[in-house]
């Protein structure tokens, strides 16, 4: 260590800044987490006076108003205002793409707990007791529920879709194998530790200020100007961080701003709406449950010639993103697979359930589990190790790089990924000792599975590719950092401010990251589709190139010398043979008035997209990874447990690897969630009967699998992106399929080892439980 | 009368008038104190972003205890020492090192659950235990977290427990709680805001005082834990106009031996009752274990398990199996009775106006009694059951001479299975005997389906657990568990 003492020598001044690029440091909030000290929207001081909100809701799925008498709710105690479609001021829409959402149900409900009407009094206790006060007469009509009934009623947002490449049908019949299967998978609660909150704060003119739990300020901007029917410039949207997003607060945020915003504007007070965790759960969209029926043909290797998948997709009673995450779902049919020729069709069906939404992976987890099933199957039917089957379909080779929608893979480094677990974990060794134990254990079963991932990174919806940031430089050279990504918990800020940091040489402590505020960055899009950081994280490196520019010119220019010999590294800027601290140089350029501020702007260059034909360059990069997962089996009870996973994962060149760590790990789990213990259950009404953690389980810590070894696969992007990084908040999502196929296969050992378990997702105790008996009582048929 | 508590919170006496006694403490922290360090996820004790550690007099011996405060009631922190996750940081400013480590392995992601598990660790901090990973999950089987996967607290959790030890002065918190205890019971009178009504809280102080105010009350909820009563009003949104808690009866928190019998008061509470009733019959031990969490052990108590009377409890099915009784009393009438016979109906148990469960006795072990229990639930920890069962089997020679089997979630009490029971009775104890019991399960029960499992599933697994207790006991494969002690060969 130098001594304070000693003259400072080269290597000592040229130490590298803290916090810069590619260092594993700590979330930025992390020490005020961990003291209770990081402010949510309902930890913020409340306002005198502020009111609270209740929505009341719907006891049907489907139907008509026949007539509303509130006079006993507005006379309650503590009730201050009763709002209903008929009180919106503007529009009473709040659809995200179409506009088929209604705010308030307005004559006619369209799911059981569709919000009727709201009231907003002096305390949550009293605004919740003063809505069971309402007569309303309903008359209710037929609901279309499920899948199924959607399918045969026609009961689609849009026609059908579909995408495609080759000749499907030649191949299906021409090819030794055919296989023919389906899939049921369920839906997800986001689950978000923190439920839905917003407060709206009246301010002059009529303007609202809204603090919001959202990762869409801009848009809940947009709808709450709507609702109010004021310009958008007349309301704030701020978001400091969120207790958990993961896509639940993209658009079903706007729900609740709108009515605290509405309810603000029309009582001159504050009025903050909290949900409790059942109102959440109910009223809140989902992941989109799923059925999947495919249809393959293949060689005697179990290399795919043809396959024709048709999804079905519940999007629920109005179009939200569902469109768009039917997209992803097709988009993600082949996962890292190629598909000579290939069909797949997709339904997305109106149905009288909540409207459901995006939810990490946006649609991709259930294309690529579809395509996992079909692997599964056909190694199942010939016998073979469904890894050499996955192999055999792997992009890669002559020929092999188009996917279904004609985008050409060129970025391809699944091969490798998979090689490299695969010899890592000695995949061989781990299949016999697998083997071994089953042949030991009657009542037990193990199962062990390596699956591949590879996500397309952007948003499908072009224009949305783009964001902005909002640098400013004090003229002590603190900076502060602005743009449009929210923080949800996946470490966005600190990965930006590290940009920023970097881009200036200077500490991250001096990069000071400040709440998303729609009055500093406008029109932004969504923190969403894993592009928090690549695009703003762009945004905010263009803004601080422009001041550091600015700072190069000026010194350039008073010291007379090139610009070449002026370079800021550890806190300094190095001039010719001299350096000044950054400080120093920032103060100099102030009183030498020089713009110390300056916004910066990123669009996602060379993506198109034909929707109509299904065909372009949808993705910028793909994002790849793999997970080899180990399960056991409970043969009498159908319980199960996840025992050891093995990741290897492709974010290019890491921002930060602790965060990204951190996403891998926590990604994985959720996948593991949604497709083990998380099992959403309705009754015949379509009331959601599991609308809390006492009856929606989502993994605890035990579930975690003892040995959960996560490596980061050594890559760099080859597009330009931020520092050649990639996005990795959906992408590990994904690698927990590895977990669902495991499953199977420790099911599948029941039988002769051709037997397709008729396995759904989730598997539960009892769905396992259902597979197991199905290829037991075949086997005791012997008609395997 | 008084309409104040007293307690310490975060080292400083607090003195506060209770105006609704049935405000949970996580609202009267948050909205009443500003301290929204402690969140809310759920309101039902099922996530433990509330918890907070509660350090109370047992005896003189002071323990700390991780509660959910969402289904606190705010009169029960009177007397106790009461520390937030804004408690934490050292004088100087600095993290203690439960939140230190917590930083430094990443532990957090979005923020929200934190407070919770700190706060949960810093609890077993307090009380010393061990630190390894096994432990851990069980400490934070009560924390929910959506964003990390758990991996960074529990590396916490292993940090926490190398590298510090508690320096809390117990004999000083001990010492000033003893000044806060109470010569009269703590008695609230206040309005409801919602109905204008009176609302009233007692905290009798030994149990006859209890009875007479029950005599006097006898429409007046018990308090015990508040893990199921808690929810009522913070979920089911009812209104109690008068509570009576237990939780100042110290004399019904005894566990002892008497007779060959283990006598458990009723207020004892699971986190200790599970240890000794775990030495006695691991697989009580073991389903105890599952039992929610730590923080609803550490309020919820055996004998508001029984007196709930719930079709799903597990306590019921192991302790019916293994006979045990129970003592109700009323005044000063006391009467005992098989703890099957006290379930009736949904709903309905044989207690009578102003009689409250006194204590459980559960008979000690016999050498040639076969006991085994089992919990089926969609998750392992910190669910609830789809199905419960417990079998109690003892042989004369190879045949069986006496078959007690209970079972929870099969029917709208937990009960027996007489059928089944009736099949082993007489009979050597070989698996086509076990196969016949299974048959006459499906006589014995229909049960229904819900949210945690179909009616074919819950028969179909109480079936299979009869062949599991046979295979587990007779059999030759050994242990047959996923989860526990005995899971050391997956
Ligand atoms: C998150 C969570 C998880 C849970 N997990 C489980 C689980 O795994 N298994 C399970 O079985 N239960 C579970 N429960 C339910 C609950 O914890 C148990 O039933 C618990 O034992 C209740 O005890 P308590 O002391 O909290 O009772 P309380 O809620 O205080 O009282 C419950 C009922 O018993 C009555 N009562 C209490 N004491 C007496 C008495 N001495 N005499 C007469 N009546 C009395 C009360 O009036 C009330 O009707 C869970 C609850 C929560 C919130
Ligand atoms: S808020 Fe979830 S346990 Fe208390
Ligand atoms: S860090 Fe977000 S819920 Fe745990």
């Amino acid at each position: 260590m130098s001594d304070q003492s000693m003259a400072p020598d080269t290597a000592s001044l040229c130490d590298p800044i803290h916090g810069g690029v590619a260092q594993p440091i700590t979330h930025d909030s992390a020490h005020k987490h961990v003291a209770g000290a990081a402010f949510y929207v309902d930890d913020l001081p409340e306002p005198q006076d502020m009111l609270h909100l209740y929505a009341a809701q719907s006891p049907h799925a489907h139907a008509r108003i026949t007539s509303m008498n509130l006079d006993a709710v507005r006379q309650a105690s503590g009730v201050v205002a009763v709002i209903t479609a008929a009180d919106i001021p503007g529009h009473n829409q709040i659809g995200a793409v179409f506009k088929d959402e209604p705010l308030l149900a307005d004559g006619e409900v369209f799911y059981n707990g569709h919000p009727v009407f709201v009231v907003a009094a002096k305390s949550i206790e009293q605004a919740r007791a003063a809505a069971a006060l309402a007569k309303i007469d309903y008359e209710v009509l037929p609901a279309i529920l499920g899948i199924k009934d959607a399918h045969e009623a026609q009961s689609y947002l849009e026609p059908p879709q579909s995408m495609g490449r080759g000749d499907v049908k030649t191949a299906l019949n021409r090819a030794p194998h055919r296989l023919s299967g389906h899939l049921s998978v369920n839906g997800q609660d986001h689950f978000y530790l923190e439920g839905q909150v917003s407060l709206a704060i009246p301010g002059e003119d009529g303007d609202v200020h809204v603090y919001s739990s959202t990762q869409h300020p801009s848009e809940l901007q947009h709808l709450v100007a709507e609702v109010l029917g004021v310009a958008s410039h007349s309301v704030t949207v701020e978001v400091r961080r969120m207790g958990g997003g993961f896509g639940g607060k993209e658009s079903q945020a706007a729900i609740f701003a709108a009515l605290a915003a509405v309810a603000a504007k029309r009582t001159g007070r504050a009025a903050k709406f909290r949900l409790d965790r059942d109102d959440d759960m109910i009223i809140t969209g989902k992941r989109h449950e799923a059925e999947i029926a495919y249809d393959v043909s293949f060689d005697t290797d179990g290399r795919i010639d043809g396959i024709r998948f048709e999804q079905f997709i519940k999007c629920g009673y109005a179009a939200d993103l569902s469109l768009a995450v039917s997209d992803r779902a097709m988009f993600h049919a082949d996962n890292a697979y190629y598909l000579p020729n290939v069909e797949i069709k997709s339904f997305r069906c109106r149905t009288n359930t909540v409207s459901n939404t995006a939810f990490r992976g946006f649609g991709g987890p259930q294309g690529v589990i579809g395509i996992e099933r079909v692997m599964d199957a056909i190694a199942l039917h010939l016998g073979l190790d469904a890894l050499q089957v996955r192999k055999a379909n792997l992009y890669g080779g002559p020929g092999r790089d188009v996917t279904p929608y004609h985008q050409q893979v060129t970025d391809n480094v699944i091969p490798e990924i998979i090689g490299a677990l695969e010899k890592e974990t000695d995949y061989a060794k781990r299949r016999a000792a697998v083997k071994a134990f089953n042949a030991a254990h009657r009542w037990q079963k193990k199962g062990l599975a390596l699956t591949p991932v590879k996500f397309g990174i952007s948003f499908t919806t072009k224009h949305l590719n783009q964001a902005g940031a909002l640098v400013h430089v004090y003229s002590d050279g603190s900076v502060h950092l602005n743009h449009g990504g929210t923080e949800m918990g996946q470490g966005l800020m600190v990965k930006v401010a590290q940009v920023v940091a970097e881009e200036f040489q200077i500490d991250v402590d001096r990069v000071k990251v400040t709440a998303t505020h729609t009055g500093k960055v406008p029109n932004t899009s969504a923190t969403a589709a894993s592009s928090g950081s690549d695009l703003n994280g762009m945004a905010a490196q263009a803004a601080a190139r422009t001041i550091k520019e600015r700072l190069v010119d000026f010194i350039a220019e008073s010291r007379g010398l090139p610009k070449d010999q002026i370079r800021f590294q550890s806190n300094k800027v190095f001039i010719g043979n001299d350096f000044v601290t950054f400080d120093d140089l920032v103060h100099e350029a102030y009183l030498a008035r020089i713009s110390l501020s300056s916004t910066g702007f990123y669009k996602t260059p060379d993506i198109h997209y034909d929707r109509d034909s299904h065909t372009g360059r949808p993705f910028y990069y793909f994002a790849y990874g793999a997970a080899l997962s180990e399960v056991v089996i409970d043969v009498l009870t159908g319980e199960s447990r996840v025992l050891a996973v093995d990741i290897l994962h492709d974010v290019g060149r890491s921002l930060n690897p602790a965060v990204d760590l951190g996403q891998i790990e926590g990604g994985f789990i959720q996948g593991m969630g949604w497709l083990t213990t998380e099992e959403l259950v309705s009754d015949a009404e379509g009331r959601l009967r599991t609308h809390a953690p006492s009856t929606y389980k989502i993994p605890v810590a035990s579930d975690r699998p003892d040995a959960f070894n996560i490596t980061l696969f050594s890559n760099t992007n080859r597009e330009a992106t931020i520092h050649r990084s990639k996005a990795v908040g959906e992408p590990p999502f994904m690698l927990a399929v590895s977990v669902h196929s495991a499953l199977l296969d420790a099911v599948a050992s029941l039988g002769d080892g051709t037997q397709l378990p008729p396995l759904d997702a989730p598997a539960t105790p009892e769905a396992i439980l259902r597979a197991v008996e199905a290829v037991t009582a075949q086997n005791e048929r012997g008609d395997g | 009368m008084s309409d104040s508590i007293r307690f310490y919170l975060n080292g400083t006496l607090i003195e506060r008038p209770v105006s609704d006694s049935t405000q949970s403490v996580l609202s009267a922290l948050r909205y009443g104190m500003r301290l929204t360090g402690t969140k809310e996820g759920c309101a039902e004790g099922d996530c433990g972003a509330c918890t907070l550690v509660l350090g109370s007099l047992e005896g003189d011996k002071l323990r700390y205890r991780a509660v959910n405060a969402c289904i606190l009631f705010l009169p029960e922190l009177d007397g106790k020492d009461v520390y937030t996750v804004e408690g934490l940081r050292r004088a100087d400013g600095t993290l203690h090192p439960v939140q230190q480590a917590m930083v430094d392995l990443h532990a957090s992601q979005c923020g929200f659950c934190t407070p919770g598990f700190v706060m949960a660790l810093y609890a077993h901090y307090l009380n010393g235990g061990s630190f390894e990973r096994a432990v851990l999950k069980d400490v934070v089987a009560g924390n929910l977290c959506r964003c990390t996967g758990y991996g960074p607290i529990l590396d916490a959790g292993e940090r926490i427990g190398k590298e510090a030890s508690s320096d809390h002065d117990h004999h000083g918190a001990a010492k000033r709680l003893s000044a806060l205890k109470r010569d009269v019971p703590l008695d609230i009178v206040a309005t409801c805001p919602i109905s204008g009504k009176p609302k009233r809280y007692q905290a009798p102080l030994s149990s006859d005082e209890l009875a007479h105010m029950l005599v006097e009350a006898p429409d007046a909820v018990l308090l015990a834990g508040g893990t199921d009563v808690g929810l009522w009003v913070t979920k089911q949104h009812k209104r109690l106009d008068h509570v009576i808690s237990l939780t100042a009866v110290e004399d019904l928190r005894f566990i002892r031996e008497r007779d060959g019998w283990l006598e458990i008061g009723a207020g004892v509470r699971h986190s200790n009752a599970m240890d000794r009733l775990g030495a006695l019959y691991p697989d009580l031990g073991e389903l105890l274990r599952r039992f929610g969490s730590v923080q609803v052990r550490n309020s919820g108590t055996l004998g508001g398990n029984i007196a709930n009377g719930s079709p799903i409890g597990d306590s019921p099915p192991p302790l019916i199996a293994l006979g045990a009784r129970i003592v109700l009393r009323r005044g000063d009438v006391r009467r005992e009775l098989a703890l099957e016979d006290f379930y009736i109906d949904y709903g309905k148990q044989d207690r009578q106006a102003g009689e409250f469960l006194e204590s459980v006795h559960v008979p000690l072990p016999i050498a040639d009694r076969i006991f085994k229990c089992y919990k089926i639930s969609k998750r392992f920890d910190q669910d609830i059951s789809a199905v419960c069962a417990a079998f109690s089997i003892r042989l004369e020679g190879d045949r069986v001479c006496e078959a007690r089997i209970a079972f929870g979630g099969m029917a709208a009490t937990p009960k027996r299975a007489s059928r089944a029971e009736s099949a082993l009775m007489g009979q050597k104890f070989t698996e086509a005997t076990m196969r016949q019991a299974m048959k006459k399960l499906a006589d014995d029960f229909a049960p229904i389906t819900d949210m945690r499992a179909s009616a074919d599933y819950r028969l179909k697994v109480a079936q299979n657990l009869l062949l599991k207790a046979w295979l587990e006991s007779a059999g030759d494969e050994g242990p047959l568990r996923l989860v526990g002690k005995e899971a050391a060969h997956v």
